[in-house]
């Protein structure tokens, strides 16, 4: 499957090639498995094994969690107390389900940062890239219309915002927010559909991780040198690299279970630190919370949907440009969604001809002062939309804009990169001896047994 | 020594995290006292006596408005919660009534039957009242100390019965009470004072143990597996720990002969 040479699955007994001939799922599996890959990957290669085991998770718990639950407005909360209290081990499955998604996006994060520092969009990439972009949208569809399903205040009125911002659409956008909702208003039948959808979105992301994992299998894994590993001859390209199995799998294996133990600490000692309280108040069309936070991980984007109030230049001269159709509500459904567009397009605004983040030294700072914007974005997205948090809100939106569509097309002609290793080999080489160095005189061999 | 360590983890564990918004559920603003509950922290439990003490001062008190729809009198045996006697539970449920899901009418309640709803229209459903105004130790109030100090739900709940001040407000012909926890006027009238409801375990009943005492019982009622899911915790950090244990011992020899020849090459 990957271009890099490497032996492939032959088969051996009568019966395997029997079935190889017919269909040659063994070898598929046994290609999968042994994928080259490169030696010197580090720790923040670990998160693709902690998603695809959230995706299992959420799936599984999900499934369990619906032979228990009634998708019915005026049954919903009382059947997720049913979980929580009369069926055997339902509260874990619910607070594992709930904490899941956390952990998700936790995981979906770093990946995608890792991603951005690594220069792992960069060419021939870029599809394993937009594939993960889809991916991240599907998540975030199937996290929303989750959070309505237990049917508390948060549920219903984060339900009622968030389809209001479909509503701000100029001409069309009642339209689409009644499709949305199926209904005037958030009612039975979008607790109805949302379940559906909740239900049938894991399922495409299954698919699309698939193909994300297919994509770069055909290229290669990228690495933190951003080098690629040399394709000469199979001599060569094992230099470079080790097979996936069971190198790399040992290795994420270990990294998983640390962040699961994390994980079930959370969910077992403090299941509500995450979720918001008002939700555990059944959803009341009548009586609006004083404060409409979404779940924490959408709170980066949140920020940037409420920045652009009415009085700041950008929205005035947009209002004027295009004849008063976009005001600032639809301005700011537009720098919502524009926030994750220009992620998408970081393959094609990034014009360094060198990949990897450690090799840029002006790159490394705007690429940090990013993550930092981030993490402001998010809290000031759970502060209410006033005030000096508007202001923050809008010079992070600022940057996270000017770090894409300026800062990483400019730095491609302004910074001078160092140079990165010739091979794999030589950083990998490297990178043990500094460590032996630093850990004192290597022990002696162990004797194999 | 140790509760002075305790306190500069915390306070080093409060800086490190992210103040988030600042108002608490719901009273924006109000006090919070910050009571020592027994189910606090990863080794809390409920203390079995208070919760019984707490499902009296429920009955004879908030029961008269208030309902716990979501609970079902049959749990009240659990071993962790307030763990009745079989029999001293059916004969508690029978001075209820419920109405017969069956033929619509109104019966004495047995063991499998839920706590009627409130009686009083306004006067809300206490079942997850402690998880629906927790917030003080949580993400919007003071962090990841919750960890050690519960979500405070049970806190709102104690500090709004005491809190109060009785200032009495008139408006538009109904009678508003200030309370300190809420931060501002609420229709419920102050119901907690000396000598209320008469303990059976000979605890005198002044209004603040009164107060901790429902406030634990409807921690309980709002979140009754609380025990089994620490434990549940327990076996799964150890047994994860062990594995990542192990998982690393195999990961490093395993790497090792790669990492021996890239050292002598």
């Amino acid at each position: 499957m990957s271009g890099i040479p490497h032996d492939h699955y032959e088969p051996k007994t009568g019966v395997e090639k029997w079935l190889h001939r017919r269909l040659p799922i063994v070898g598929l599996i046994y290609d999968t498995l042994m994928i080259p890959t490169p030696k010197n990957l580090n720790w923040w290669w670990i998160w693709g094994i902690v998603l695809a085991f959230c995706l299992v998770l959420q799936i599984v718990t999900g499934i369990v969690l619906v032979m228990h639950y009634t998708p019915e407005a005026t049954m919903a909360f009382a059947s997720v107390e049913h979980i929580m209290r009369d069926v055997n081990g339902g509260y874990m499955l619910r607070y594992l389900h709930a904490n899941g998604a956390s952990l998700f996006f936790f995981a979906v994060y770093i990946h995608i940062f890792r991603g951005l520092y690594y220069g792992s969009y960069k060419t021939p990439r870029e599809v394993t890239w937009i594939i993960g972009m889809l991916i991240y949208l599907a998540m975030m569809a199937t996290g929303f219309m989750g959070y309505v399903l237990p049917w508390g205040q948060m549920s219903f009125w984060g339900a009622t915002v968030i389809t209001g911002l479909f509503g701000a659409i100029p001409g069309i956008g009642p339209i689409i927010q009644e499709w949305l909702l199926g209904g005037p208003a958030v009612g039975n039948y979008t607790l109805n559909r949302f379940f559906s959808l909740h239900y049938l979105l894991p399922f495409v992301i299954a698919g699309l991780v698939i193909l994300h994992i297919w994509a770069f299998h055909h290229t290669g894994n990228n690495n933190p040198t951003g080098v690629e590993v040399r394709r000469g001859s199979k001599e060569e390209a094992e230099k470079d690299t080790l097979p996936f199995w069971p190198y790399f799998v040992i290795k994420d294996l270990f990294a998983l279970v640390v962040v699961l133990a994390v994980f079930w600490a959370i969910v077992a000692f403090m299941p509500n630190f995450l979720g918001h309280p008002d939700n555990y108040i059944e959803a009341n069309p009548l009586v609006t919370p004083a404060h409409i936070v979404p779940e924490w991980y959408f709170l980066p984007f949140y920020a940037i949907l409420r920045a652009f109030t009415a009085d700041v230049w950008v929205v005035i001269a947009a209002n004027w440009l295009s004849f008063g159709i976009i005001d600032a509500k639809f301005f700011g459904v537009l720098a919502m969604f524009g926030a994750i567009a220009v992620m998408v397009l970081t393959p094609w605004l990034d014009t360094s001809s060198v990949r990897s983040g450690r090799y840029r030294p002006m790159f490394k700072s705007f690429f940090w002062l990013l993550v930092v914007d981030f993490v402001v974005l998010m809290w000031a997205g759970a502060m209410p939309a006033e005030g000096i948090y508007t202001n923050i809100a809008l010079i992070g939106a600022a940057y996270w804009f000017g770090y894409f569509l300026v800062i990483l097309p400019l730095l491609g002609v302004l910074e001078r990169p160092t140079t990165p290793p010739a091979t794999i080999e030589q950083d990998f080489k490297a990178k043990v001896k500094a460590h032996a160095k630093k850990s004192g005189p290597a022990p002696e061999k162990i004797p194999a047994e | 020594m140790t509760i002075m360590i305790r306190k500069l983890a915390l306070s080093a564990l409060t800086a490190l995290t992210l103040g988030s918004a600042p108002a608490l559920a719901a009273g924006e603003g109000g006090h919070i006292e910050d009571f020592a509950f027994s189910f606090e922290g990863p080794f809390g439990t409920y203390d079995r006596a208070q919760l019984q003490r707490g499902l009296q001062v429920y009955t004879e008190v908030c029961s008269a408005c208030h309902g716990l729809q979501y609970v079902a009198f049959r749990s009240l045996t659990d071993e962790t919660g307030p763990g009745l006697d079989p029999d001293v539970m059916r004969a508690y449920a029978s001075t209820m009534q419920v109405e017969d899901a069956a033929t619509g009418e109104y019966r004495a309640a047995g063991g499998p039957d839920h706590f009627p709803p409130s009686a009083m229209e306004t006067a809300p459903d206490l079942s997850l009242m402690a998880k629906a105004r927790a917030g003080f130790h949580g993400p919007y109030g003071l962090g990841i100390n919750q960890l050690l100090h519960g979500m405070g739900g049970a806190e709102y709940i104690a500090s709004f019965l005491l809190g109060f001040t009785g200032e009495e407000t008139e408006q538009g012909g109904a009678i508003f009470y200030e309370n300190t926890a809420f931060g501002g006027n609420v229709s419920m009238p102050p119901q907690l004072e000396d000598g209320l409801v008469t303990y059976s375990d000979g605890t005198e009943a002044t209004p603040e143990q009164m107060a901790q005492d429902v406030a634990a019982f409807l921690m309980w009622s709002a979140e009754p597996h609380l025990t089994q899911r620490k434990l549940w915790g327990f076996v799964g950090v150890i047994f994860l720990v062990l594995l990542a244990s192990l998982l690393y011992l195999t990961n490093k020899r395993l790497w090792a002969p790669i990492k021996d020849a890239a050292k002598h090459s």
